[in-house]
């Protein structure tokens, strides 16, 4: 029993480390992607090649004047970008990371915990994390960010319905909320056990879920297109205008953070998780453990690849208008997820 | 999979965990930050110009009327969930009782745009 809390405490500890990490150097990704589609060079003065830039950064936001405005909510002020924060930082306790790892007589289980309501909790806290920012725009006493506050709320409740509506066709093809269960039903790539073989990943059965689900984490991560909350040229912005010092970047980090988190729960969700082809054939070669292993790098790879896919977007595409988004997230998004549903279930009726 | 307490203990761990180090960032940023005060610096920075009145101003109530719709269709969303996982066992029954429940939903959902509380120009 104390083993086994040693070992999630240790797992803990070193999910924490990681998304700290791939957050710090999403800003730095984030820096050098935008500067080569724009023909720049971007941040290469901090370090070789400019690696200890993010470091920079975080140790001059860090030391930066901690300022509080004139408001009379001094604590809900604070409260804001703390809520936005330890909210993106719990999500990852329910990710499947890879299989089981059996190293020095001790069963690991790559996951903090696995509990059956894995996807409820997902959503839980992701409703949570809108309360950070409108707490925090409401409670800056600036114009501005109070619209900026109620702009993303009012998004970000938005695409939540949209998104919830978007996984109950998956939901429906698993039958399971546990993520490690919806990771185990996509093993390998290819599915022989059917009828006629097919591939077993999610994305191949419920390609409209995914477009849906994609647009949704665009719009609950505040990222371009969807970035009305703090859009410049009209809010300054937004609702972190008057924050300074760590409480803006925990606005900022959340955000990188939360992308992480997205792109996680895209690869698990559609692409496979910790799957990967030929599975079977790693495992007897090399071992379990070394199948294991690679697998967490595949799933590595998988969110790489949407992290960039998120900046990608953002030098893409341009801002919507606000009728724009309120008409896609409640007009198109919200028909076309329970159209899915509908097609899915009749579907999987008629081929059981 | 067994399911006891037990289990959502890591999750406990983890969520004061996060709680812990948002607190200590924000405490230790306070104290190491230089702190200078003065009048018109403490005021709220509306693009450089003098801002009247404070920030308790009412806006538009399409906002509020996009946060009870919310309420309404997450719960219809969240109603939908144990159906889904079920799916399977409840078979052609359950997704007639279910397209029921959608079609109700459906209607109230036509009534909205048709009264036009989603538009926003």
């Amino acid at each position: 029993m104390e083993t086994a809390l040693i070992i999630k405490l240790v797992l803990i500890l070193v999910i924490f480390g990681i998304t700290m990490f791939i957050a710090l150097y999403s800003t730095f990704a984030e820096r050098i992607i935008a500067a080569y589609f724009q023909d720049r060079v971007g941040p290469n003065r901090a370090g070789p090649l400019g690696l200890l830039q993010p470091l920079a950064d975080g140790v001059k936001m860090f030391t930066k004047e901690d300022f509080i405005p004139n408001t009379p909510n001094k604590w809900l002020f604070i409260v804001g970008p703390g809520i936005a924060m330890s909210t993106a930082l719990m999500t990852s306790a329910v990710i499947p990371w890879g299989k089981s790892l059996d190293l020095f007589g001790l069963h690991i289980d790559l996951q903090v915990a696995d509990v059956n309501i894995a996807m409820l909790y997902v959503f839980g806290v992701v409703s949570i994390g809108v309360y950070g920012i409108m707490i925090g725009g409401w409670a800056s006493n600036n114009k501005y960010s109070l619209l900026g506050a109620v702009r993303a709320s009012s998004q970000m409740i938005s695409y939540e319905v949209a998104m919830g509506l978007s996984i109950i066709a998956v939901l429906m093809l698993v039958g399971s909320l546990s993520l490690r269960d919806i990771a185990e039903k996509q093993s390998n790539f290819i599915d022989w056990t059917g009828k006629f073989p097919y591939f077993s990943w999610i994305v191949f059965k419920q390609p409209l879920a995914f477009l849906v689900f994609l647009i949704c984490s665009f719009a609950e991560t505040n990222r371009t297109p969807f970035d009305l909350p703090e859009c410049e040229a009209e809010l300054i912005g937004g609702y972190h205008t008057e924050y300074s010092s760590m409480k803006l970047g925990f606005f900022l980090f959340a955000e990188y953070v939360n992308m992480f988190i997205s792109s996680t729960i895209i690869a698990t969700l559609f692409f496979g998780g910790y799957n990967y082809p030929f599975y079977d054939t790693v495992a007897t070669a090399a071992g379990l453990n070394a199948a294991a292993i690679l697998g967490v790098v595949v799933l590595f790879a998988k969110i790489f690849f949407f992290i960039f896919f998120f900046m990608w977007v953002r030098w893409t595409l341009p801002r919507f208008r606000y009728d724009q988004l309120m008409n896609l997230g409640w007009k198109i998004l919200i028909p076309l997820s329970i159209l899915n549903i509908i097609i899915t279930g009749v579907v999987i009726l008629l081929t059981n | 999979m067994q399911e006891t307490p037990i289990n959502y203990l890591p999750i406990l761990i983890q969520c004061v965990f996060a709680a812990a180090f948002v607190a200590l960032m924000l405490f230790l940023s306070a104290i190491v930050g230089p702190k200078r005060h003065s009048g018109i610096k403490d005021a709220n920075f509306e693009c450089g110009i003098q801002s009247y009145g404070n920030a308790r101003i009412p806006f538009s109530v399409k906002y509020f009327i996009v946060a009870i719709l919310f309420v309404l269709f997450d719960v219809e969303v969240i109603f939908l969930y144990p159906w889904a996982v079920n799916f399977r066992e409840l078979g052609f029954i359950g997704l007639w009782k279910m397209l029921l429940f959608m079609g109700t939903l459906l209607i109230g959902f036509f009534y909205i745009i048709k009264k036009k509380a989603l538009d926003w120009e």
